[in-house]
């Protein structure tokens, strides 16, 4: 997903004059064949996330779509005033891409876990958040983001993930796709990013266990796709939101604040999984963090049955 | 520059003339609708914006969106009573909006708005983002072949911000002649005088050793203004840096060199009277 991402602004570049990429410091070499085929449409300003904000800024402002990458902690904690005044105030049609989008970094510790960017990010007017779940995916987001008018946070993932996304399903920035079961499921799952694939399995397995469930996966946090959302959860008897971010303010609080502000009294049971108010204190591998956290398939499964209680034999 | 009380503070002896004077009365006009706002922030710059809108800068007042002009930010945005004072006396809008400064349904607000003021090309207002978005539009500019230039305003106090500094790394490493930094330094910021806050001294030497050419100028002589303003770039492949010493509050005697009228609120109509007799 990481380097399909990358090798798309490189593709978009080509087609459409007006895009840019702007690095900060990343690797020797990269995106080294539009350096040299369009140089004055590459930059790399070094370890400035301020300017680098500004300067798209500047840029959008004259009528191009700047392409912004480094890690992701970096493109929104450190310039987070940059990001809410210099493009969603103006509202620009820039595009942060975020490397290591929640745990992907674990072995580099706190610093560089960016667990809070979906809660922070989707607070600002204006600005657009999307993780998608798989590269094939991610080039669907890529070409949509070339016309799409707002500024966009794009989360990535650590490479190599597994493909749970189809073609067919089609892809609209703000509108979410039923990757599993159908309206009417006991159970609806509804996740984003790369926890759409541990999500497939734990409904394949509530199936067997013999508990109908649909997942919904959410490429696009913000704007929240509340009609597709309400269509899957108001009939189910629990709902489970699935996020690599911290629980405050993330993904599945979106999905509740929609689901309360439309079901009222009739909402169903709804369990949150993420990570708790806590850096974390633990290296290792990403998966490993997320095992730690409660964030295996399985724990997904069991979060499904225990917030249905006790069923008939 | 004088030394007194050990502390760093500025004077100027160019006397203001009726075209000075009639700004500042804009100024106040504005500052009267709403009550309040950042006067000696506004009163030191009246110098800069002047000389830039009558001499310098290429504009087109019925067409704001002009490809062809230059492009002024105004990064210190809480001396936006100055700029609207230019912006009304240019015709972008008519001069009685100056009257609903502040006002619920104005469109000057406290801090200019890009969207809302026609004329404004950014929002500013919190510190330290003007200079970055102006090497993004020297870029475009460069990029798309235009001669139009960029001139940034900044407060002195406002370069306290790291983000100005990455901003001046990338406009010296980027070699934008195009692109022109200015610096209000009327040696005054809000908590009170610059060499007590956070000095800035040796200034020249600062901006100079970013790969900016640099002048210092007397920020009210509009002469010595036009000479530099109108020259840039200075140096071939070299940003600009323009040092204007000014006087906070300069051409309204109560306020002048005062910190504690970097902002005032609940202006009463006597005191406005007074502004105003102060000027003439």
């Amino acid at each position: 997903m990481r380097a399909t991402c990358i090798n798309m602004v490189y593709e978009l570049a080509k087609l459409d004059d007006r895009v840019v990429f702007v690095g900060s410091d990343l690797s020797p070499g990269f995106l080294e064949e539009m350096r040299r085929e369009m140089p004055q449409r590459w930059y790399m300003e070094g370890v400035s996330e301020a300017n680098v904000i500004g300067m798209a800024a500047g840029l959008a402002m004259e009528g191009y779509v700047p392409y912004v990458n480094t890690i992701a902690t970096f493109i929104t904690r450190r310039c987070f005033e940059q990001v809410v005044i210099d493009l969603c105030l103006h509202d620009l049609p820039v595009r942060l891409i975020g490397n290591g989008g929640g745990l992907v970094y674990a072995p580099l510790g706190p610093t560089h876990l960016a667990i809070e960017d979906i809660a922070i990010m989707r607070s600002l007017p204006n600005m657009t958040v999307v993780a998608v779940c798989d590269a094939p995916e991610m080039t669907r987001l890529m070409h949509a983001s070339l016309t799409w008018p707002h500024p966009i946070y794009i989360r990535l993932a650590k490479g190599g993930d597994a493909v749970v996304s189809r073609e067919e399903a089609g892809f609209r920035i703000g509108k979410a796709i039923p990757l599993h079961g159908s309206i009417g499921d006991t159970v609806a799952l509804v996740s984003t990013g790369v926890m759409a694939t541990r999500c497939l399995v734990a409904a394949k397995a509530l199936a067997e266990a013999g508990v109908s469930a649909c997942l919904l996966h959410f490429h696009t946090v913000k704007p929240l796709d509340v009609e597709t959302l309400l269509d899957f959860c108001a009939p189910a008897e629990a709902v489970v939101t699935v996020e690599e971010g911290v629980r405050a303010a993330g993904f599945g609080s979106s999905v509740l604040e929609a689901l309360a502000d439309s079901l009222g009294s009739g909402l169903p049971p709804v369990v949150r999984l993420g990570l708790p108010d806590a850096f974390p204190e633990k290296y290792g591998s990403q998966d490993e963090l997320l095992e730690w956290y409660g964030l295996s398939s399985d724990d997904i499964v069991a979060a499904a049955l225990k917030a249905l209680g006790p069923r008939p034999a | 520059m004088s030394k007194a009380s050990g502390t760093l503070m500025s004077s100027s002896s160019a006397p203001l003339d009726e075209r000075s004077k009639q700004l500042r009365r804009l100024a106040l006009r504005a500052l009267a609708g709403g009550n309040r706002g950042h006067i000696g922030s506004t009163m030191s710059l009246i110098e800069i914006l002047r000389v830039l809108y009558d001499d310098v800068l290429r504009y087109r007042p019925e067409d704001p969106h002009w490809p062809g002009r230059d492009r002024l930010i105004l990064s210190k945005g809480h001396g936006c009573v100055a700029l609207y004072a230019l912006l009304a006396d240019k015709g972008f809008f008519p001069m009685e909006v100056l009257d609903t400064f502040c006002q619920r349904d104005s469109i000057l607000g406290g801090h200019p708005e890009a969207s809302k003021v026609p004329g404004v090309e950014a929002s500013t207002g919190s510190l330290g983002h003007g200079l970055a978005y102006g090497i993004g539009m020297a870029l475009a500019a460069r990029m798309q072949d235009r001669g139009t230039r960029v001139f940034v305003v900044m407060g002195d106090g406002e370069t306290d911000e790291g983000s100005v500094w990455e901003g001046a790394l990338a406009a010296g490493k980027h070699r934008l002649s195009n692109l022109t930094a200015v610096i209000d330094y009327n040696k005054i910021q809000s908590a009170g005088f610059t060499e007590e806050i956070q000095t800035l001294e040796p200034i020249v030497d600062k901006w100079r050793a970013f790969n900016f050419a640099v002048a210092e100028v007397d920020g009210h002589d509009v002469e010595q203004l036009r000479a530099v303003l109108g020259s840039v770039p200075l140096v071939p492949a070299r940003p600009t840096a323009v040092i204007c010493h000014t006087v906070k509050g300069k051409g309204i005697p109560v306020a002048e060199n005062k910190p504690e009228w970097h902002h005032k609120a609940k202006l009463t109509p006597e005191m406005i009277e007074q502004l105003y007799a102060g000027l003439n």
